[in-house]
């Protein structure tokens, strides 16, 4: 993967739009059906063209054929893309949500992320499944959940997380593009808009952010480089989705000169640039939704703790999503807000 | 042979045959005229019922008259209870759905014209059978006469949700009313009502279960699971699926009722099996009464598909009209099954326009009542929810130390 870079096609490049997060996922999968090998399934995706809309249009472009409805059986999803993947298509496949992957899961982790490996490379999954994770829609606890540990932990899997536009649409490019089988976690509250963790606020639509200008056609954003959306001197927050946007907000909260660095890619991950920004500022913080234990969190400070030991100055914080099921009513206490998020920004500022 | 003999292969992806703008070809559905479908013994063998999953059980005809082998001698009071329990489904989900409009609670799923498949079933069984429902089968509820402040409290998820705001409104859990805890994730209860099924068999007792599954999640393996257990252990369960023509978007010829339908399932898997008008009151608890009563005798499992339509919306957050006809339910052959009970009751005599309409009020006063008093306790818009620190409890069954850590940190 490491002859990506993030360059855009200079013929396309200058026509850009703002677009949501939806339209711009749309877009990439719009160009990529321009490819005769990629076909999208999944369910409502087809006339519908899914619960949230991504694909819609899609089918009435490119015909049935290519973009169509999937019984309700994640496990039938996954299982029948892998046979397409290793006939030599490229399967795009929508999970309702990433909280109904787990029927799929032995197809996922036995089969799909290990298909190279058993047949020496014989066979390959050349797939990507798109599915809308996190919280912060009331969505109870079979909407909310963010499983990105439970696929960063299956060797053979890369896991993508985009956090605005721009970056969903090359990245899902990239995946598509991609001889490995990526799984592609959307945070569904970032859809429509940047959100801080501040719910009580008026909702901000995407236009009024720079990642919403999207290039209407081909490029790529690479799988193993993180960006740094914000940078700071004082402490290091590794973070990713819409957590964000929690991390920036919580930086200016709280007064303290945060570098916050959003991975995009969970795994493989830009360890570089994770290292290069803790050996600068000395401190780190770790955040994401998900719940704490073997959260991925506990990788990153893994890492942190081995490559950047002796120049941490302060022990690292996480701030994750609590060790219970989702609530419902109380999504709020559950979700690492600016408030958890600035508290421990503050605490690795006191050492 | 050569190659070229053949024409480039094709992948087929089912249709509905209406779309919005052009109207559906109910004929698909292959109905039968009421009284017409045969009635077998309640001991008989699986592969003997091929025929009534092709055909369609119906009791009550156009002018409301009971025909045929199904027609049982019920009770009139039996009827109006279900008529009772119909409406006030009816009723409580239109209610509902406007507190939705208004924000008080997040979510809501109705059950439109799907009412007499859970009410007759529910009349048909002991109060002590376990139901594993989906999150349209309020019907049930309502015929077990659960407290409407209680289910009420669990939409708002305020103060006295009995689920302490843990649940999407709607994924109730009534134990005590036989009525199991809905899952958001479809099918899983399929099968684990066949083990509820088996334990009642292992422990000698003799409740039985009964299963709820959408024709669109039949497609998820827990649904083949439960066919495979039911069978190898002639697990007293009945297991239900609702065929309301859709999954959200998706036609039931995606979940593979194109060329079979979904009674024909079980008959494959060994199971006697039955395919029955859903919004034929009459039908629906002549079937469910029989299908018991194989399981209570040791018979065995026993599938029944009811065909029905499902009228409104998927849940408050779909819009039916991008995918279907806006006024499909007007031209669903089946009708609408609080309509055809109150006609066969007033054909009997022991219904009238003026006892509907003053039951009709009176339900709608109580559900009103039942609203007020729940609104008492809270709303999730008003913020009179379950503390926070309840949100750590019931994860296990005595608290450990992670979580009254964290529960500490988030300073509950
Ligand atoms: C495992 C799983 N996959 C997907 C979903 C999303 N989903 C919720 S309801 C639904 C449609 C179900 O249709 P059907 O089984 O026909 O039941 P109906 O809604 O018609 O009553 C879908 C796809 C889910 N809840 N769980
Ligand atoms: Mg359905």
């Amino acid at each position: 993967m490491n002859d990506q870079t993030t360059s855009l096609d200079p013929r396309t490049a200058a026509a850009t739009s703002s677009m949501t997060m939806i339209q711009a996922l749309r877009s990439a999968m719009d160009i990529m059906l321009g490819r005769d090998d990629v076909v999208i399934y999944g369910q409502d995706v087809g006339y519908f063209g899914g619960v949230f809309r991504c694909t819609e249009g899609l089918q009435n472009k490119y015909g049935k054929s290519r973009v169509f409805d999937a019984p309700i059986s994640e496990c039938g999803i996954v299982g029948t893309a892998v046979g397409m993947g290793a006939y030599g298509l490229r399967p795009v496949v929508e999970i309702q949500f990433a909280d109904y992957v787990y029927p799929a899961y032995d197809q996922i982790v036995s089969e799909m992320a290990r298909l190279r490996y058993r047949s020496a490379g014989e066979f390959i999954s050349p797939l990507t499944l798109r599915m809308p994770c996190g919280g912060g829609i009331y969505g109870g606890q079979t909407h909310s959940q963010s499983p990105e540990a439970t696929f960063t932990q299956v060797c053979g899997l890369r896991t993508v997380m985009p956090s605005n536009p721009y970056d969903a649409k090359g990245l899902l490019i990239a995946s598509i593009e991609c001889d490995d089988p990526v799984i592609f976690l959307e945070p569904k509250r970032l859809y429509n808009g940047p959100f801080d963790g501040h719910h009580d606020r008026p909702v901000t639509p995407w236009a009024k952010h720079p990642q919403s200008s999207v290039p209407d056609g081909y490029y790529r954003v690479p799988l193993d480089k993180a960006a740094i959306t914000r940078p700071g001197n004082e402490v290091t927050v590794l973070t990713y989705g819409t957590t964000v946007y929690v991390a920036q907000v919580a930086a200016e909260e709280s007064g303290v000169d945060a570098e916050v660095i959003d991975l995009r890619s969970l795994w493989p991950l830009d360890l570089d640039t994770i290292v290069a920004s803790v050996q600068k500022t000395g401190r780190c913080v770790v955040v994401h939704e998900a719940t704490r234990t073997c959260g991925f969190g506990a990788e990153l400070i893994a890492l942190v703790q081995e490559h950047c030991f002796h120049h941490l100055e302060a022990p690292i914080e996480r701030v994750t999503g609590w060790d219970t099921p989702y609530p419902h009513a109380q999504e709020w206490a559950y979700f690492p807000g600016p408030s958890r998020v600035g508290a421990a920004l503050k605490k690795v500022m006191e050492v | 042979m050569s190659m070229n003999e053949y024409a480039p292969l094709r992948l087929h992806v089912p249709e509905p045959t209406g779309r919005p703008g052009c109207r559906t070809d109910f004929s698909y559905l292959h109905l039968s005229d009421a009284g017409q479908v045969r009635k077998p013994a309640l001991d008989v063998e699986a592969a003997d019922t091929a025929d009534l999953c092709t055909g369609l059980i119906r009791v009550l005809d156009g002018q409301g008259q009971a025909l045929g082998p199904w027609a049982e001698d019920i009770d009139p009071q039996l009827l109006r209870q279900g008529m009772r329990a119909m409406l006030k489904t009816r009723i409580f989900d239109s209610r509902m759905v406007t507190a939705q409009r208004q924000k008080k609670m997040s979510f809501y799923m109705q059950s439109l014209g799907e009412e007499a498949i859970g009410s007759a079933q529910a009349l048909a069984l002991n109060r002590s059978d376990m139901c594993f429902p989906t999150y349209r089968q309020q019907s049930i509820l309502m015929a077990r006469d659960v407290s409407l402040v209680e289910m009420i409290c669990q939409l708002l998820s305020n103060e006295r949700d009995p689920l302490k705001g843990r649940q999407l409104p709607i994924m109730y859990s009534v134990r005590e009313a036989g009525f199991f805890t809905i899952s958001g994730n479809l099918a899983t209860q399929f099968v684990q009502a066949v083990g509820w099924a088996m334990a009642s068999a292992i422990k000698g007792d003799t409740k039985i279960a009964s299963a709820w599954i959408g024709d669109g999640a039949t497609a998820e393996s827990d649904f083949h699971n439960a066919l495979t257990f039911a069978h190898v252990y002639r697990a007293p369960v009945i297991l239900n699926v609702v065929n309301n023509q859709w999954a959200i978007s998706t036609f039931q010829a995606i979940a593979g009722g194109e060329a079979s339908t979904f009674a024909g399932r079980g008959v494959g898997c060994g199971i006697a099996s039955l395919r029955v008008d859903g919004n034929d009151f009459l039908a629906v608890y002549a079937a469910s009464r029989w299908a018991a009563e194989r399981a209570r005798r040791g018979l065995g499992p026993s599938l029944i598909e009811w065909v029905t339509y499902r009228a409104g919306p998927h849940s408050t957050s779909d819009d039916p009209s991008k995918y279907r006809p806006a006024d499909d339910w007007s031209h669903f052959p089946l009708g609408d099954p609080i309509a055809r009970l109150k006609q066969h009751l007033i054909a009997i005599g022991h219904w009238s326009d003026d006892e509907h309409a003053a039951v009709s009020a009176e339900l709608e006063a109580e559900v009103l009542a039942a609203q007020k008093q729940a609104e008492q306790y809270g709303t999730l818009a008003n913020g009179h929810i379950p503390s926070a620190a309840s949100m750590f409890e019931d994860v296990y069954k005595d608290m450990p130390d992670h979580l009254r850590r964290q529960r500490q940190q988030l300073g509950v």
